[in-house]
């Protein structure tokens, strides 16, 4: 009996290793490769998520902190500054990510083109920012922006346009901002299309070209639909970026020293949670962000599963 | 193209520049030649924002952190790419969901339990452990681990080696390219971050240079000269090593998009 059964065990074990399959092996040796890294998802990940959704139905202005279901939420409906830094966040949602995946797809393209000569420095001339922080060129956009002696007023003024004054008046900062954040992130956008570009297999293209398909048909028809996917991903994450700008409102316009500024929900998350520590009411806000990212998200899988089916 | 590339590369142009500019000449219609000045405008930045020491830092900073995440993840990676085990699914789905979670919803519980309840404001430990947590580094390290031939670690085991031992002088060594690229790109993130350490490292010791060089914003009178020598000091280092790299950064960006 014993016998039978080591021996069946041996076979079994045996034909588990050729097909690959993990041998004798205890069951606990996964867990503690992920131990350390679960241990740190818990504590700093997945406990705050709760915590702040916790957080979001308390009333923290009054010490100790109270529950107070609706507190919060009652607030984010009625609050004019809150609605101001939504609205601009969306305004630059809608404007600034359509621009920056377009000029990435286009850029992309480009790049990908065996007509292209000396690629490595147009790579570098798009691919650069990648690296720069966040505060390096958000300081560096801040003067070049500079109402009176920017450069980019000096360069209007030099082929005869008017000044603008960039960094006060609302119109023009959401411009900066919206230059801004598309220099900074282009090329990496462009990175991601690149890469799902060299994914097209090539005899397709050869194939319209034979079928009499010109150039933009060929983009509208093969390029455009096999695409898609890595667009939509490119979307999902720049969506969730520019819902909490931060850095840049912050430091190019005038929001850290409470001069002029337009308010994003990135900057008002920031005053609520850390300048006033209203830190239930920066939960609620965070987690309207999180509802937002999570359409999105939601948008994609539907979008992927549709493409796929 | 051309003009297209030009525009682009010419804020990083400018900031060179002006880097080398006197301060008061930034703004003058007609501008100096590109001058000596780099050094005096450095010079003035270590004396009011003590930026070299936040240089420093943030050396020091981002290596630590870089050794630790890599060997965290690729721990994680490792387990997803090579076991199974009982719920791996549920655990691989919830890394894969924290990819669309805005870092907004998890910063301020962050905060209140680094600064408030742990008091740890202004250590290395508060700048350096709560970002350890990053599903795209298990991604990747998952997909490099996966890719190896189960022979290999089959044979290491039927020799005897324990799994650790697998781990650290098999599996490991054969990911090195993986691991370069992952190394470089976290270095980045730690060395670019602003929102957490100006959160919780606001003292000399723990202030890292992002920081210091945004606290030099809120002044009356901005010093632009050592403003850009700092963006600079903190921008070219990563530039040149970008171009040598540029390989494994383009890996570390596409891990999540193609599959």
């Amino acid at each position: 009996m014993v016998a039978t059964i080591s021996a069946s065990a041996t076979t079994s074990r045996q034909a588990r290793a050729r097909r690959g399959k993990p041998i004798d092996r205890q069951w606990s040796v996964p867990y503690r490769f992920l131990l350390p890294y679960l241990i740190v998802f818990s504590i700093f990940w997945f406990w705050p998520l709760i915590y702040s959704f916790l957080l979001s139905f308390q009333n923290t202005r009054v010490n100790p902190w109270t529950i107070d279901v609706a507190v919060n939420w009652r607030r984010l409906w009625v609050d004019q500054a809150f609605h101001a830094a939504l609205r601009n966040t969306l305004i630059v949602l809608v404007l600034q990510v359509p621009i920056m995946l377009a000029l990435a797809t286009a850029i992309a393209l480009a790049l990908d083109s065996p007509k292209l000569a000396a690629r490595p420095l147009f790579r570098f001339a798009f691919f650069a920012p990648i690296v720069v922080s966040d505060v390096a060129y958000s300081v560096i956009f801040r003067l070049l922006f500079n109402g009176q002696y920017g450069a980019v007023n000096q360069a209007l003024t030099a082929i005869g346009l008017p000044a603008l004054d960039w960094l006060h008046d609302p119109t023009w900062m959401m411009a900066t901002i919206i230059i801004a954040v598309t220099w900074r992130w282009t090329g990496y956008n462009a990175i991601i299309i690149l890469a799902g570009l060299q994914t097209i297999p090539k005899d397709l293209y050869e194939a319209a070209a034979i079928d009499g398909a010109g150039a933009w048909r060929r983009f509208r028809h093969i390029t455009l639909p096999l695409l898609k996917p890595v667009i939509v991903f490119a979307l999902v994450l720049s969506v969730i970026g520019t819902m909490q700008l931060f850095t840049e409102p912050w430091l190019i316009t005038d929001a850290q020293s409470s001069g002029v500024s337009i308010e994003m929900l990135g900057t008002y998350l920031f005053k609520q949670g850390f300048r006033n520590l209203n830190f239930g009411y920066a939960s609620a806000i965070a987690y309207t962000i999180a509802a937002m990212a999570a359409a999105m998200a939601a948008f994609n899988l539907l979008l992927s599963r549709r493409s796929s089916s | 193209m051309t003009p297209l590339a030009l525009l682009w590369l010419a804020p990083l142009a400018l900031m060179v520049l002006f880097a080398t500019l006197p301060d008061n000449s930034i703004f003058s219609p007609t501008l100096p030649p590109p001058g000596s000045e780099f050094f005096n405008n450095v010079a003035a930045l270590a004396g009011s924002a003590n930026f070299l020491r936040a240089l420093g830092n943030s050396v020091m900073i981002g290596l630590i952190y870089a050794v630790l995440s890599v060997l965290l993840t690729s721990m994680a990676g490792y387990a997803f790419a090579r076991f199974e085990f009982v719920g791996k699914n549920v655990l691989f789905g919830l890394l894969v969901a924290t990819l669309t979670v805005p870092y907004a919803v998890v910063v301020i519980p962050q905060y209140i339990l680094i600064a408030r309840e742990l008091g740890l404001s202004n250590t290395w430990v508060a700048l350096i452990v709560p970002p350890l947590f990053n599903s795209l580094g298990v991604l990747f390290m998952r997909q490099s681990f996966s890719s190896l031939p189960q022979e290999l670690l089959d044979a290491a085991r039927v020799d005897g080696a324990g799994e650790w031992r697998i781990f650290f002088t098999i599996a490991m060594p054969l990911v090195r390219p993986a691991i370069a690229a992952l190394s470089i790109i976290l270095f980045l993130a730690s060395w670019n971050s602003y929102l957490w350490p100006l959160l919780v490292g606001t003292s000399p010791g723990a202030r890292t240079a992002p920081v210091a060089l945004g606290s030099l914003i809120g002044l009356n009178v901005v010093p632009w000269g050592p403003l850009m020598a700092g963006a600079t000091l903190m921008t070219l280092p990563m530039v040149v090593v970008f171009i040598f790299l540029q390989r494994y950064f383009v890996a570390g960006i596409t891990a999540g998009a193609v599959k």
